[in-house]
């Protein structure tokens, strides 16, 4: 039997890594993330999750002491957010690229400067080509499912690629949901013991990360490349296991009344849930709008993406981050690209807002929608527009 | 390794590029870096073997006679060897290959 019970997020993340028995978390605290690994801290001083705790000097450090302890082959968790994960950048793709199956929790925040500690999607597009398998969540139960089935994809010796669980740092890591925890007894058959095939031991010696001349380097990229996609077919399967185990089922692109819909509103994170609020409005009025939202962001789901969009005459893309002097949004410059070789596409219209934790409220997303209707119907002289922004 | 580095295809790499044979920069041709060429008067060589302590590469080997050579896979042409040696056994001269 599972119980439910109340808990703040990022309390709960840190019972679901304790769920899942990892061997080692190595982390620094930063906000919003800091009550993911102080509780983390706690479970392992009092001797309730049986592992090493490695206090760090910073998140570029986290980030390499779990590349060791992937590679000595422990199960392996640190969680971090905005600047802790820029820290760690350069150390993001080393972790990918010798392919070591660490898990992250992104308690997602904005970018200094000017300093803010607040929630959006700036730290995420910044490091969304270092090679992590990304996935995103909505809601408290949505993280505790994602971290468990987080290692069982990344461990799977088809895949054994770094994996993030995103959240949005505050407006989910600090609140406090009722989450359904798994008997211990059922994530262990879920989840199978860690087995890295090359893991370091003194009697089988092995060079990881080692260096490659122009003669090597393109063919390791290219195989780096090869397996983040295939991954996909790895990740389907563990959430459809996920689903017959638990019962609550996941896909790369979640969709929410959009059949029929001739606009769709396509937004990530837990702002989602009040576009459906809004969704739920406008069906009452009668209006054709549904919802759609990556769940997967790499490797970025094209096929389903396609599919999940197909009927539609407007797409509406709220994104949580600005790429400067570039297209806007990045979540919509990487739509616009994956539909522009399609004959039959929706007409795909491009809004930035929610940055550094300003909220986006039901009536801005009724706004949003009616003004996009707009835009798709007249035309636009700019490639997006910042919604939220005085004047 | 059954394969030399240029014909190993991106399939036949281990996982993230792990080597898992020790030893294999031994196959690593760094006189690929060289702008100058050590040449030998070996009527001058005493055999002290200076040379080959000097040699930051490490790739002065003994030959058949008993004198130091450079092993021109390896060697890197810095010129230490030429300068260091007692008996001015070592010229550099440019290399045109």
């Amino acid at each position: 039997m599972s119980k439910k019970v109340g808990m703040e997020v990022s309390v709960a993340i840190g019972e679901a890594v304790k769920l899942a028995n990892a061997d080692v978390v190595a982390a620094y605290p930063i906000t919003p993330q800091t009550h993911i690994v102080e509780h983390l801290a706690e479970l392992v001083a009092d001797g309730e999750l049986d592992a090493a705790y490695i206090p760090v000097e910073s998140e570029h450090s986290a980030m390499s002491a779990c590349l060791g302890s992937a590679a000595a082959g422990a199960r392996t968790f640190t969680a971090t957010a905005g600047q802790g994960l820029e820290l760690m950048h350069e150390v993001l793709y080393v972790a990918s690229s010798m392919r070591l199956p660490v898990v992250m929790t992104v308690a997602n925040r904005a970018l200094s400067s000017p300093l803010s500690v607040w929630g959006d999607h700036s730290d995420v597009m910044a490091v969304r080509d270092t090679g992590w398998i990304q996935i995103f969540t909505e809601n408290g139960q949505e993280v505790v499912d994602n971290t468990l089935c987080a290692f069982r994809i990344g461990e799977d010796n088809k895949v054994l690629l770094p994996v993030m669980v995103h959240l949005d740092g505050f407006h989910l890591s600090h609140v406090i949901e009722p989450i359904l925890f798994p008997e211990q007894s059922a994530v262990d058959r879920f989840l199978p013991p860690n087995k890295y095939p090359l893991a370091l031991h003194p009697d089988k010696p092995v060079t990881m990360g080692d260096f490659a001349p122009p003669i090597l380097y393109p063919e390791a990229k290219w195989a780096q490349e090869v397996n983040l996609r295939a991954s996909k077919e790895v990740i389907l399967k563990t959430w459809q296991e996920f689903g017959k185990a638990f019962g609550r089922h996941y896909s790369p692109v979640e969709s929410y009344k959009t059949e029929d819909a001739r606009v769709l509103l396509l937004t990530m994170g837990s702002f989602s849930e009040t576009a459906m609020t809004v969704i739920d409005k406008l069906r009452g009025e009668g209006r054709k709008v549904g919802l759609v939202r990556f769940r997967l962001w790499r490797p970025f789901p094209f096929e389903e993406f396609r599919q999940a969009v197909k009927g539609a005459e407007t797409l509406i893309v709220v994104d949580r981050a600005l790429s400067f002097g570039g297209p806007g949004g990045p979540v919509c410059s990487e739509v616009r690209s994956a539909l522009y070789g399609e004959v039959k596409k929706p007409k795909v219209v491009s809004f930035v807002s929610g940055l550094g934790g300003r909220d986006i409220t039901p009536s801005d997303f009724e706004t949003i929608i009616n003004r996009g209707i707009e835009i798709a119907q007249k035309g636009s002289d700019n490639e997006f527009e910042i919604f939220g922004v005085r004047e | 390794m059954a394969k030399s580095e240029g014909e190993l295809t991106w399939r036949d790499l281990e996982i993230g590029a792990i080597v898992t044979e020790p030893g294999n920069a031994a196959q690593y041709k760094t006189g690929d870096w060289r702008s100058q060429r050590t040449t030998y008067d070996f009527t001058k060589c005493i055999k002290c073997g200076l040379c080959q302590i000097y040699c930051p590469e490490g790739c002065i080997e003994q030959n058949e006679e008993g004198y130091f050579e450079a092993n021109v896979f390896y060697c890197k042409g810095c010129g230490i060897c030429a300068r260091e040696c007692p008996t001015r056994v070592i010229t550099m001269v440019e290399e045109k290959e």
